[in-house]
């Protein structure tokens, strides 16, 4: 699928915008991944040539990054830190619960599309452990109560 | 003891991220009187305040500054590391989610010194609040003029970007940053050249750490004499100490470099729930070596830390109580570090890869004794040995805490289960 006019657009202003155009590959990424929830091997050409850069670089730095998405992704991603101080605070339980909850392992989208599960390394929030991030959104100190009223208002959402 | 605040004075405000929060507490003065200064005095006021990196490394903050060329024909730059990934610390966010303007003073401060009209500012992608929160504070430092041509008319120019990561540990490591800002996989470069003479771009680069880059308007305005007076003579200024894991009262502390293991978990972290006892505290980030109960009556600064086998890295302090199993601690940072290894060394991916591996067994009930020696035989091949420090960092706790805790490996492998 073609990007539409206006991504192009931005595209190439976000290119204008940077040093050199390789530069721009990661902001040009997030924003293509922002348009259609993750990148495709088609979304990866077409910026491999409105960049004006070799394929292979578009898809070295695509995989390399755990932000980026080489598969499609629920509607939202749930990052939960696993890493020390979160889980000497509880984040193991945390992780079934939500497994429970959502009736999903850990790297799995829910039945209905809109959840991915994924699990995140420290989320520089070791002081209110334990914490998660579900979209832009990082939520600290949660317990299994906190957890389940996220879930409830992401269901309830559109 | 209240906490000795200089960084984390306004934090508590009511919009404290704003300009005229800051500049109601007398943010920019320090820039305006830098500007009527030499560059290259400034860079001695720095090194005489005996400011070192609060990034992990320590090394002195003016001694770095110096290693630009002086007659470089090429653009210097100078990166912000606002990619704040180590385990165990979370300092860097509340700069720049509360405070982030004294930061960027100190940037603009820093590029003066350096002759850099370009700075970055790299945060990890993780940190959407913060980025937005840099975002505001650069385009209103924009609006004021303190960034952008001729900057209160002192004739410096200096343009500041906004770069944004995408979920990489390594890209905390400074070459792995510039790699990223340049559009690649932060896979770090080898040192030397050093990013001194080239960085980014090909062009002389400093990388300094949030925390650093804040400290720097309060030595303009209040003198290195007044800096190098707070701490030790060696580990001046205060450090901003995080408290996590088991302690009754988690949280940033600023206090002066040199304060006291135990008196910072007793006294400021409230001590351990339910009165129970400490087993073992990772000082500094996960990447340090881990300290038994016994080993924490120790100055906490990078010297000190150092000396006793360990160091101070990030003052991020993870407290473990005597619940918990050091096996599983181990194997959550193999974990880690295997996760966030960038491939490049045989000694990092394949290390970081057994160690989760033999940890796992061992957990699981399947482990030998003979595992116990493969594992500290792996962890001295891995230290000293690659491109970056990333493979030491995951060696150096692990070994810490097989040596230390010995008995209960071999306890638990003897028992053959849980």
């Amino acid at each position: 699928m073609p990007f539409p006019p206006r991504l192009r657009d931005k595209i190439q202003e976000i290119a204008d915008d940077h040093e050199t155009r390789l530069s721009a590959l990661i902001p040009v990424l997030r924003e293509v991944q922002n348009e259609f929830g993750w990148l495709s091997n088609e979304s990866m050409e077409e910026v491999a040539e409105a960049l004006d850069i070799p394929p292979s670089s578009v898809q070295n730095v695509a995989s390399f990054y755990t932000m980026f998405f080489t598969e499609p992704v629920g509607t939202h991603v749930m990052w939960l830190c696993r890493t020390l101080s979160c889980a000497l605070r509880g984040a193991e339980g945390l992780e079934h619960h939500l497994c429970r909850r959502l009736g999903v392992k850990t790297g799995e989208t829910t039945a209905d599309g809109k959840i991915t599960l994924l699990e995140a390394e420290c989320l520089a929030s070791c002081g209110t452990a334990p914490a998660m991030l579900v979209d832009d959104t990082l939520y600290e100190n949660l317990t299994e109560t906190e957890v389940d009223r996220i879930v409830d208002k992401i269901k309830r959402s559109g | 003891m209240p906490e000795q605040r200089i960084i984390r004075n306004y934090v508590d405000r009511h919009n404290s991220y704003t300009i005229e929060s800051y500049l109601s507490s007398g943010g920019y003065s320090a820039l305006r009187k830098a500007l009527g200064i030499a560059p290259a005095e400034i860079t001695d006021m720095v090194k005489k305040s005996g400011l070192r990196g609060r990034g992990g490394a320590g090394f002195p903050a003016g001694i770095k500054w110096n290693f630009i060329p002086p007659d470089s024909k090429k653009p210097v730059y100078l990166c912000c590391n606002a990619d704040e990934s180590e385990p165990g610390s979370f300092k860097d966010r509340e700069i720049l989610e509360r405070d982030p303007h004294q930061m960027i003073e100190g940037i603009i401060i820093a590029c003066y010194a350096i002759r850099s009209h370009k700075a970055y500012i790299y945060i990890r992608g993780e940190m959407p609040y913060g980025a937005k929160r840099i975002q505001q504070a650069i385009d209103e430092a924009y609006e004021h003029g303190y960034l952008g041509e001729n900057i209160l008319l002192s004739g410096f120019d200096l343009d500041m970007k906004l770069y944004i990561g995408a979920g990489a540990y390594i890209c905390g490591e400074e070459t792995g940053l510039l790699e990223s800002i340049e559009g690649k996989k932060g896979e770090p470069r080898p040192k030397p050249p050093f990013p001194a003479q080239i960085g980014l771009f090909g062009c002389p680069t400093i990388v300094n750490n949030v925390e650093t880059l804040a400290c720097v308007p309060h030595i303009i305005n209040n003198g290195a004499d007044w800096f190098a007076s707070i701490g030790t003579p060696r580990n001046t200024g205060t450090k901003i100490f995080g408290l996590s894991g088991h302690v009754n009262n988690p949280g940033l502390y600023e206090l002066p470099l040199g304060i006291n293991l135990l008196e910072l978990i007793e006294e400021y972290g409230g001590g351990i729930p339910g009165g129970r006892k400490i087993k073992a505290v990772s000082p500094g980030g996960s990447s340090s070596a881990v300290f038994s109960a016994d080993e924490l009556d120790i100055a906490m600064d990078f010297d000190t830390v150092a000396a006793a086998g360990s160091m101070l890295g990030t003052a991020g302090v993870t407290v473990m109580d005597e619940t918990v199993s050091m096996i599983k601690v181990a194997q959550n940072l193999a974990h880690f570090y295997r996760d966030e290894s960038c491939g490049q060394c045989v000694q990092c991916r394949e290390g970081t890869w057994w160690l989760e591996k033999i940890l796992r067994e061992i957990d699981e009930g399947k482990g030998a004794i003979e595992h116990l020696d493969i594992i500290l035989d792996a962890c001295s091949q891995m230290r000293g040995t690659t491109i970056c420090a990333l493979a030491d960092g995951c060696a150096m706790p692990i070994e810490s805490i097989v040596r230390k805790f010995r008995d209960e490996f071999e306890e638990h492998i003897k028992r053959g289960h849980s």
